[in-house]
């Protein structure tokens, strides 16, 4: 089977390069089920290898195939090849099989689109930059994917690239993730260094042969964490995620909640012997940024209006959960909560992009309400997303969360009794700004039958603006933008279900949400599947805490769950709380964190820069220029020597021969 | 030796060095006796000219022993005997792959681009700049160097002065006289370099580089202060913070085939320069003056990037980014390190690649809106969206995109550079994302966007126009996805400077390495020292 695994990320590049020479003339919907097609042929190959490693021994679980050597230098060496273990296996498998379905719905959502075929190209070309790295069998490899998946979500991003507000996301977002590059592209080359190799293998290896120092290994993980802080939008590079909501809908689904936000993750759990070697400060520190990263975000989504914005945030906020566990050794749950949160998350941006289909292009949920009578399968299958991550039992969310927070609680310490308590009110707030979510949209009163007073707020730009403030501005060319984000929604409007290429993912993926606990159940050792499929990566882990302390846990987590969606229910179904006094503004602005960044850019940042090309312009230059006219002028008043007569310049030229040939008889014979 | 005998007596049938230097100035010289009533051929006898001597770079490659680190195809006859200057022209792995670029390069002016007037002494010009250039890089003997080294600068004043635009003259002039004042003082360093060996050696007088690097006869205080005369001269032409300037108005004001060539070959002249006549003549200055260079490499990349994200004109955007990328080089190369000079190496050839892309493509946008200026462009992406495809690529492959061409040797350089000098690496790595600011707004402000005025009618890339990128664009993703033919025709050569170095240094001898040494470095012992 290793020998098929090259397979897996070369599928979706051929259908890339397919689409690239013949993309147009497939069209819509050709391309769209060609691209569909790569993808699922993808999955049916991570499928069989996954088959094949489970039906082997538990230590025989690594497959390894070289293809070709990268970037050879002296004794550097870096070679394309892949690995496929238990990790990268479970990465792929829900890579391609969500991609595959998410990649069915765009067909959909896609429909009538002018760029259609080039949207399927760029989806492609995504999902082979995420197998790359997920399945690199080095580190470069991985940077290539985590460039690659980048560049890809700057192409999508700004898709509809004529609204300014759109590319100006799209750059964003690339920028941003380049600060974290910086922090991967250091840490490589200090794994070099100290290991000698960037094969993952090798440096495992080396980890485990305890060849890699205390202080090495911390400088590499802390390296390791800048990256991910900026591919998994943690504090203090989550900025650019919010925005990045201006790209289509299902690429929201794909890009910035089920895969690519995740690779931080990844690389944080594949590099865990490392972590184990570093200084317990360095995991505190993961731990503590995922933490505090999961209550600002969580706050911040309680206040939001757009429908995209809220689940951005609460992705920003249940990456935070995996940050948590992660930093607290607990890498299992930090992979099952990844793979549940990928089901329910991209569940709900589905659905939310069906929503916004069927209430022509709004996205501000102020104008929402009862669509449950409209769209009864979107409804329900968002139903099931947001009992999932509001941690109701059975659905998957419930387990997994159970399981980090249970985590942060075993660890102990006033550290980790603070990491659980946090995690405890996180939960709860994020079961009130979903159920609010749900409330809004679902039930209630049809609001978008009531004509809107306030243009600036309830319009076209919603996934555009950036906080709400900057809304008037941004109105402005709204007006000329592309008709596939400008709202058209009238009180006469009534909306329709999606057509079965968006609603059949909406069900598989509703399913996979309410059952995907089943991979990883508390109850017995036989039951936790993931545990002991991933435990050739990643180890054994005690949760300590154990049967009835883990019950008390479980009760605790789901009662502040209920607690959550009851508030919720008394403040937006019965009304008997104003929203005002919940949705503080400073939640609505952020914590003015991004205006903050954008002031310093535009401010500060902006004016040193403009000194900068002064500088150059007036002092660098200005000297070169300057010593110029000096020696024009002095060159004026030696005209003065240039008197015409031959014999003068005779006698200029002989003494100065003399001069000169002193000189060498003097240096030669010395 | 025995491999340079052999090739001394292959080259009196055949010698592509000479035909590669000579056929271009034949060309100049049949363009320069047409007379002007026939001059609508004279495209095509360029073409033919440089494309043959192109296709002489092409079959040198296919003909270079990749496990020889010396220099090949050589030829070695004497020229002034009594003062030891001789006709010693090699290449090795260091310089192979510029003269291959420049082989390419050439003919790609020359097709995609056809001068507004007097084209017959545009293409003279140009055919002499490309014999120039190719003397450069196969040049072993410091009088023949210097002389080619001072010849390139005739051809691309005019180039600039007659062809360019604007402020052209200033432009041309401003270049002329910076790149002299820097090589005058290397004259003398020439000179004293020749006359201390003989005085040191005894025997008689040579400018033979290869004699007097293998010698290393010249006192320590003598290398320095002679290795200083050479820097001055190649940092002009890098060119190296402070002594940038005259590039951006060089590069705005030149016609669109002196920026391809500007910045594909000559500017490598400095890198290149600093490799052979810097770390291989003088390499215990090289390491005396390395914390200096890697300074200024340094500044350079940050710097330059600033300077370029506040362009307001998009060629004087792509000439600032060019410091920046110049000072990844300059990092590699005194970094002293296989990974880092070879990264230098590499990285010279794919500047070489991307950037003359570059130029090509704002050159095209100049013929259709006749402005440069990012505020007077817009939303070209939805007016000519096959165009902004191929901007897009090679914008990502000067971004440093893993899986194209600008990203290894980039990343070898600051490999190279934290094994070398670790904390100068660790700040120079700022500038992929200082690269990504730049690069992505200009696009932005250029391609995003609804076009306004003439934009929304721009057309899109011709197919003429398009086939003259081919080329560049395929290598852009095949070097990108498969360096390592390059890497090993590159290696053997710096393994041997690296040798050499070592020998002749009082470098750590830890930057010397050979392959047996990989287990020994792999327990670590680098982690704790912090560079130089």
């Amino acid at each position: 089977m290793h020998q098929l695994i090259w397979l897996i990320p070369a599928l979706p590049l051929a259908g890339f390069l397919l689409q690239v020479v013949a993309g147009r003339r497939l069209g819509d919907p050709g391309a769209g089920w060609i691209a569909t097609g790569a993808i699922g042929a993808s999955f049916a190959v991570v499928g069989a290898t996954f088959i094949d490693m489970w039906s082997k021994d538990a230590e025989a679980r690594t497959l390894h195939q070289t293809l070709f050597n990268w970037i050879p230098s002296g004794n550097f060496k870096v070679s394309i090849g892949f690995l496929a273990d238990p990790l990268s296996i479970t990465m792929a498998l829900f890579v391609t099989g969500i991609g595959a379905l998410i990649h069915l719905y765009s067909i959909g959502y896609m429909k009538g689109d002018e760029k259609f075929s080039k949207f399927f190209l760029y989806l492609n070309l995504f999902i082979f930059s995420m197998l790359m790295l997920v399945l690199g069998d080095n580190l470069l490899l991985t940077f290539l994917g985590w460039e690659g998946v980048g560049a890809c979500s700057y192409f999508l991003i700004s898709f509809w690239h004529t609204d300014p507000a759109n590319a100006s996301a799209g750059k964003k977002a690339f920028v941003t993730n380049r600060v974290g590059d910086w922090g991967f592209m250091v840490a490589t080359f200090f794994t070099w260094t100290v290991v000698g190799s960037i094969n993952y293998l090798d440096i495992t290896g080396a980890a485990h042969g305890g060849a890699i120092g205390t202080g090495a290994a911390t400088a590499i993980v802390v390296l390791f964490l800048v990256a991910a802080t900026g591919k998994s939008a943690q504090l203090p590079l989550f900025v650019w995620l919010p925005d990045a909501m201006a790209g289509p809908t299902p690429v929201s689904a794909l890009i910035h909640a089920a895969t690519m936000v995740t690779s931080g993750v990844y690389l944080l759990v594949r590099l865990n012997p490392v972590l184990h070697l570093a200084s317990p400060w360095a995991g505190t520190l993961i731990a503590w940024v995922g933490a505090i990263t999961a209550l600002v975000a969580a706050t911040i989504a309680i206040s939001q209006t757009d429908i995209k914005k809220v689940l951005a945030y609460s992705t920003v906020s249940q990456l935070g959960f995996l940050f948590l566990a992660v930093g607290t050794g607990n890498y299992i749950a930090a992979i099952f909560h990844m793979v549940t949160h990928a089901f329910f998350k991209a569940l709900m941006f589905l659905g939310s992009g069906s929503v916004i289909l069927g209430m022509a292009h709004e996205q501000d949920m102020r104008r929402f309400g009862n669509l449950r009578k409209y769209m009864p399968i979107t409804a329900i299958t968002f139903i099931v997303g947001w009992l999932s991550i509001a941690g109701v039992p059975p659905f998957s969310g419930f387990w997994s969360k159970d399981e980090i927070l249970a985590g942060a609680f075993g660890k102990g310490g006033v550290s980790g009794y603070a990491l659980w308590a946090i995690g405890l009110v996180t939960a709860l707030m994020t079961a009130f700004y979903m159920s609010r979510q749900v409330f809004m949209t679902f039930f209630g009163e049809e609001k978008w039958r009531v004509p809107s007073t306030d243009d600036g707020q309830a319009g076209d730009h919603a996934d555009a603006e950036s906080h709400g403030e900057d809304a008037a501005d941004e109105v402005a060319h709204d007006d000329s933008a592309h008709d596939h984000h400008g709202s058209h929604l009238t009180p006469e409007h009534t909306p329709r279900e999606s057509p079965w290429t968006m609603t059949l993912p909406l069900v598989l993926l509703a399913g996979l949400a309410t059952i995907g606990g089943v991979l990883n159940l508390p109850f017995a050792k036989a039951t936790e599947f993931l545990g002991q499929w991933l435990e050739p990566v990643v180890g054994t882990h005690e949760l300590g805490v154990d049967g009835p302390g883990l019950v008390v846990l479980a009760i605790i987590a789901t009662l502040s769950g209920l607690v959550g969606i009851a508030l919720a229910a008394v403040v937006y179904l019965r009304h008997q709380i104003d929203p005002e006094r919940i949705e503080l503004d400073v939640f609505a602005k952020g914590w003015y964190i991004d205006s903050s960044y954008a002031w310093f850019m535009g401010g500060p940042g902006r004016k040193f820069f403009d000194a900068v090309a002064w500088f150059d312009k007036t002092i660098i230059d200005g000297a070169v220029n300057g010593v110029a006219s000096v020696v024009a002028t002095t060159s004026g008043e030696l005209r003065q020597a240039q008197t015409g007569r031959v014999r003068n310049y005779a006698i200029g030229i002989a003494s100065g021969a003399v001069v000169v040939l002193a000189y060498v008889v003097v240096r030669m014979s010395s | 030796m025995g491999v340079q005998l052999l090739a001394s007596e292959s080259a009196t049938t055949f010698s592509p060095l000479l035909w590669m230097i000579l056929l271009p100035l034949i060309g100049a010289a049949v363009i320069a006796s047409i007379p002007r009533s026939r001059s609508d051929s004279l495209r095509q006898i360029a073409l033919t000219f440089s494309a043959l001597s192109g296709a002489i770079s092409v079959y040198m490659l296919t003909e270079f022993d990749a496990k020889d680190a010396g220099f090949q195809f050589v030829v070695n006859a004497e020229w002034i005997k009594s003062l030891g200057i001789s006709w010693h022209l090699g290449v090795d792995g260091i310089s192979l792959f510029l003269l291959v670029l420049t082989g390419i390069l050439f003919p790609i002016a020359i097709v995609a681009i056809t001068p507004d007037h007097d084209a017959k002494a545009y293409y003279s010009w140009l055919l002499v700049l490309m014999a120039g250039s190719m003397g450069v890089f196969v040049a072993l003997d410091l009088v023949v160097f210097f002389l080619f080294f001072e010849i390139v600068l005739v051809p691309m004043y005019f180039l600039i002065g007659l062809w360019g635009h604007g402020d052209r003259i200033y432009a041309a002039t401003k270049f002329f006289l910076y790149t002299m004042f820097g090589s005058a003082l290397m004259l003398v360093g020439i000179l004293a370099t020749a006359f201390l060996h003989q005085r040191a050696s005894g025997g008689a007088l040579t400018f033979d580089l290869v004699q007097i690097a293998k010698d290393q006869s010249l006192s320590t205080g003598a290398g320095r202060w002679i290795f200083g005369t050479f820097a001055l001269a190649f940092a002009v032409k890098v060119p190296l913070f402070p002594l940038h300037t005259w590039l951006p108005d060089a590069h705005t004001e030149a016609p669109t085939a002196g920026s391809v060539i500007l910045a594909g070959v000559m500017l490598k002249l400095g890198t290149y320069g600093f490799i052979r006549f810097g770390l291989y003549l003088f390499p215990e200055a090289a390491h005396f003056f390395a914390p200096l260079l890697l300074t200024l490499g340094v500044i350079g990349i940050i710097y330059g990037a600033i300077c370029a994200t506040m362009q307001k004109d998009l060629k004087r955007l792509v000439a600032y980014s060019s410091v920046a990328h110049l000072g990844f080089i300059v990092l590699g190369i005194f970094s002293m390190t296989t990974q880092g000079i070879e990264g230098g190496v590499l990285q010279m050839v794919n500047h070489g690649i991307t950037t003359p892309a570059m130029f090509l493509l704002v050159g095209m946008i100049y013929e259709r809106r006749h402005t440069r200026s990012i505020a007077e462009l817009s939303g070209l992406q939805k007016s000519a969206p096959i165009f902004a495809g191929v901007f897009m690529l090679v914008m990502l492959s000067s971004v440093g995109l893993p899986g194209l061409n600008g990203f290894p040797g980039e990343f070898l350089t600051l490999l190279g550079g934290f094994k070398g000098a670790r904390w100068w690496s660790v700040v120079a790595a700022t500038g992929v994302i200082l690269s990504a600011v730049y690069l992505l707004w200009a696009y932005q402000r250029v391609f995003h966007g609804e076009p306004e005025g003439d934009n929304a009618t721009m057309p899109d890339l011709k197919l003429n126009e398009g086939l003259s990128l081919l080329p560049l664009l395929v290598l852009i993703v095949v070097l990108g996805v498969y360096p390592k033919p390059m890497l090993d025709r590159i290696e053997p050569s710096v393994e041997a400077l690296m040798e050499h170095i070592g020998a002749h240094s009082n470098a750590d001898v830890r930057d010397v390495e050979r392959p047996s040494e990989h287990d020994a470095e792999a327990s670590g012992s680098h982690a704790e020292e912090g560079g130089r």
